[in-house]
């Protein structure tokens, strides 16, 4: 099986300042995998380049073995690629509706979009409650809902996740990524996730991608990572 | 009383292209965080294809048309040909750009009708109806209510309620965002430079019938009165400029109506400065104070 | 100037040290002595050329001081003024005013000039601080939109209060001759040339010390950053009134010069158009630096020379002549704006400077 994404000597900056230095990855359909890393290893740049908001100054990006270079940021999503970036994304001024009716206006089928947007009512109740208010109204877990949401109107085979656990209670942290193990299980979603919380993210991982210092210092399957004291110990640092 | 009254009435009529020309103004803003200096020249312009097109056909309101078409190309040309190329990391630079545009659309102006004021028809008369022996609004009044409401109320209705309003807005606040969900955020953009200039465009089209003529220059004042109007509502609020457009228009004509219309540009610059000064974030404003 | 933009080379600023220290010349001297240096070039440059070309440089040299003043409020202190042709008419009116005052009362001496060039100079200054304390409290475009309407407002003043300005005929401005000792055929224009030189050589020497001293680098302070610029103690505000003040001063004299020049003032000659003018003089000539203000001040004066050379060319008919002629430099004006401020932010002496510092290091030469 193909991989459904990967990343080949990719190499990539703000202006003259050099971030990443050739990143290796690759990650098969229907898998979780957790890009985890220390403050500055590059992990948000990564992920930025991925989906076309940084222009890679070396290397290339595969998806399903086609190369990403020269399509625009707003094609991605056309092609499966939903991207939640840092912070969120949520709009404040727009209300839950429109934030969620955004994300699936690309779409050409109107009946799918409309039914995809009561999916997504359906998974988030506190959502369907809440249609009205504004974005800035909301609380975290309901600003990560949304932007989960938002990304899943428009049924993406690619979901990139950049922190979702920023700023959220523990509790609300772990449904999160209970409901990622099971898209990806149910409908075969595949998600590339950057996190700090290392344990949740191994927790619902496929395979984990330790970053450092632009690089990938490893990539191994969670269970390893997760289990093997001496590798986490060496790489992680707990 | 009864000055007061057609003063009143007159001046809401003004207010009203204020109102306009403050909403384009304020929609670019928006849009692009940029102040257009150039839509009195662009508004200017495309009242001069209007003239054309109603000399050539003797229609006026197939110059109308053409203006509102000639306002919304000309807006969408500026956008992709010129202002998606300025660095936008000082503000000064599209302020500056928009200035050489101001020159060039003048110029070229100048240069294709002469620099004479040309006579501007307007399409009703402009003499006031009276109402059981008081004068209130002439029929072109009228029509400059009828036109304003019609293009406010299509402006609400896009942004509200169609998908490409929701694209608009959503561009404006959130580009990068916008971008990830699959908007084309620059074709938004350039969308809002045509709608603004579009409306410009009207504005133009009915407030220059109202003073000396056609010109180059004829928008000078009215730029200025209707960035004042945008300023008071706050540059940020549509309903704001309608607001401010209907009162600078009103303080105006009680100007020119009491105290002499040569004190109108006075009236404009000591409003703008009070403003500036007093409420810079304008009075519809958040209360916490804003840096501008 | 370019030393905040570009950090020089350590072999440079060493060598700049040693020639410093080897040779301490105040700066005030070493302006005034490029002062008259200049003074004596335009002094032998006037017997060589004819009245007209006399009147131009005459006219160059008294738009300098608006463009030099304007190059220090926009490109040293980063504050936008698209007003400065309203304080040009501003000085040109005072000085008609005094003029005429004096010539009414029988004073014709030259001298009483000096007198009405200083009351322009002090009206201006009066009128810049209003405008500028309100400026500096004031941003991006509404700083833009303020001065703008002052250039638009102001000029309709003449008309709003005739009885004083005389409406669009404006005023005329009673000029002493030639002195006699220098003879009675002297041309006219060459006196001219040689009173506004001297007038204009005074206020660069003023603004070049300016730049110079602590306050021009309070200006650079507070347009690169002014939180830090607070931080490091500088008055952010007064600051930008002070930068507000020398500009519109300048700009004043520059009006009362070209006064001086016509012999008459009318709101048509100080309208939006010519404040847009010299905004576009000095970012043309390169925002922020003097040189620069140079570069603006002939292009100013040359272009609607050079489009007359050119119209004249074609034979057009005598109305499309003077339609191609009036707009064909507001044409080129303001492309030039728009491709300078899209391909060179850095204007003509940003590109000179650019060259010059291709070159390799030891032909450069100092810049002080």
């Amino acid at each position: 099986m193909t991989d459904l994404l990967t990343a080949d000597a990719l190499a990539a900056g703000y202006g003259p300042v050099p971030v990443l230095h050739g990143v290796d990855l690759s990650v098969a359909p229907g898998t979780i995998a957790a890009v985890i890393g220390a403050n500055g290893a590059g992990k948000t740049t990564l992920l930025r380049t991925l989906s076309g908001m940084l222009r890679p100054t070396a290397g290339r990006i595969l998806l399903d073995g086609e190369d990403l270079r020269g399509t625009p940021v707003e094609q991605l999503v056309r092609r499966g690629v939903a991207h939640v970036p840092e912070g969120r994304g949520v709009i404040g001024e727009f209300t839950v509706e429109e934030n969620l009716r955004l994300g699936a206006l690309w779409r050409r089928d109107r009946a799918d979009a409309a039914r995809a947007l009561d999916e997504v009512y359906q998974l988030f109740e506190p959502l369907a409650r809440r249609r009205r208010h504004l974005g800035h109204q909301l609380s975290g877990g309901e600003r990560q809902m949304l932007a989960l949401g938002r990304a899943l109107v428009s049924r993406p085979r690619l979901l990139l996740l950049d922190e979702p656990s920023l700023g959220l209670a523990p509790r609300v942290v772990a449904q999160t990524m209970a409901l990622l193990r099971q898209l990806r299980d149910d409908t075969g979603l595949t998600v590339l996730l950057v996190e700090q919380n290392v344990r949740s993210a191994l927790a619902v991982a496929d395979q984990g991608v330790v970053m450092s210092l632009g690089r990938v210092a490893l990539a191994a399957p969670a269970d390893r990572l997760r289990d093997d004291a001496e590798l986490r110990h060496a790489y992680l640092g707990f | 009383m009864d000055r007061f009254l057609f003063l009143t009435l007159d001046g809401l009529s003004r207010g009203a292209v204020y109102a306009a020309f403050a909403l384009a103004l304020v929609l670019i803003w928006r849009a692009g965080r940029i102040v257009n200096f150039a839509q009195g020249a662009m508004a200017v312009a495309a009242a001069y294809v209007a003239y054309s097109v109603t000399a050539a056909t003797g229609s006026y309101w197939l110059g109308f048309v053409a203006a509102l078409i000639a306002g919304l190309l000309l807006g969408a040309v500026v956008d992709v040909a010129v202002m998606r190329l300025v660095d936008h990391r000082s503000p000064l630079n599209p302020v500056i750009v928009a200035l050489g545009l101001v020159l060039l659309i003048h110029a070229v102006l100048g240069m294709v009708y002469g620099n004479e004021y040309l006579p501007a028809q307007a399409p009703f008369s402009r003499t006031a109806l009276t109402v059981g022996g008081l004068a209130v609004l002439s029929p072109y009044d009228l029509f400059v209510f009828a036109a304003v409401g019609v293009v406010g109320a299509a402006l609400v209705w896009i942004f509200t309620r169609t998908a490409i309003g929701l694209r608009m807005r959503a561009a404006a606040f959130a580009p990068e965002v916008s971008r990830l969900l699959g908007v084309n955020v620059s074709g938004m953009l350039t969308l809002g430079w045509a709608l603004a200039s579009g409306v410009g465009a009207l504005a133009g089209m009915l407030v220059i019938p109202t003073e000396l003529g056609l010109h180059p220059h004829a928008m000078d004042l009215v730029f200025v009165s209707a960035f004042t109007a945008a300023v008071v509502g706050g540059l940020d609020s549509p309903p704001g400029a309608v607001v401010g457009g209907l009162g600078v228009g009103l303080l105006l004509s009680y100007v020119s109506g009491y105290a002499g219309g040569d004190l109108i540009p006075l009236a404009v610059l000591v409003l703008l400065l009070a403003v500036l000064l007093l409420r810079p974030g304008g009075l519809f404003a958040p209360v916490a104070a804003r840096r501008v | 100037m370019s030393a905040t933009r570009a950090p020089a080379p350590p072999t440079r600023s060493a060598a700049a040290n040693r020639l410093r220290a080897g040779r301490p010349v105040p700066t005030l001297l070493r302006h005034l002595a490029v002062a008259a240096g200049a003074g004596l070039l335009v002094l032998a440059i006037s017997y060589q050329l004819d009245s007209f070309r006399n009147f131009q440089l005459a006219t160059v040299a008294a738009y300098l001081c608006a463009t030099a003043g304007l190059t220090i409020l926009t490109g040293l202190c980063g504050q936008l003024s698209l007003g400065h042709g309203a304080l040009m008419a501003t000085g040109a009116y005072t000085l008609a005013l005094c003029q005429n005052a004096f010539a009414d009362r029988g004073v014709t001496a030259g001298g009483v000039l000096v007198l009405s060039l200083g009351a322009a100079v002090l009206a201006t200054v009066a009128v810049g601080a209003l405008v500028g304390v309100a400026a500096a409290r004031l941003r991006g475009p509404y700083l833009a939109g303020l001065t703008l309407a002052v250039a638009v407002v102001v000029p309709a003043l003449t008309v709003t209060f005739d009885g004083v300005f005389n409406g669009e005929q404006g005023l005329a401005v009673p000029m002493a001759p030639a002195p006699a000792s220098l003879g009675v055929y002297f041309p006219y224009e060459r006196w001219q040339l040689w009173v506004v030189t001297v007038a204009t050589l005074l206020c660069l020497v003023v603004l070049a010390n300016l730049v110079r001293s602590r306050y021009g680098r309070a200006f650079r302070a507070v347009r690169d950053d002014e939180v830090a610029a607070r931080l490091a103690g500088i008055h952010v505000a007064r600051t930008q009134v002070i930068a507000f003040v020398v500009s519109a001063a300048s700009a004043g004299l520059g009006g009362a010069l070209l006064a001086v020049l016509a012999q008459s003032v009318s709101p048509g000659a100080f309208g939006l158009t010519l404040s847009l003018f010299l905004l576009m003089a000095v970012v043309i000539g390169g925002l922020g630096r003097l040189a620069g203000a140079v570069w603006g001040a002939v292009l100013l004066v040359a272009l609607p020379d050079l489009t007359h050379t050119v119209t004249d060319l074609f034979t057009l008919s005598p109305a499309a002549a003077q339609r191609l002629e009036g707009n064909l430099p507001l044409a080129i004006f303001g492309c030039t704006l728009i491709v300078v401020m899209i391909a060179a932010p850095g204007g003509v002496q940003g590109l000179v400077s650019r060259l010059a510092g291709a070159l390799p290091a030891r032909w450069r030469r100092h810049r002080p």
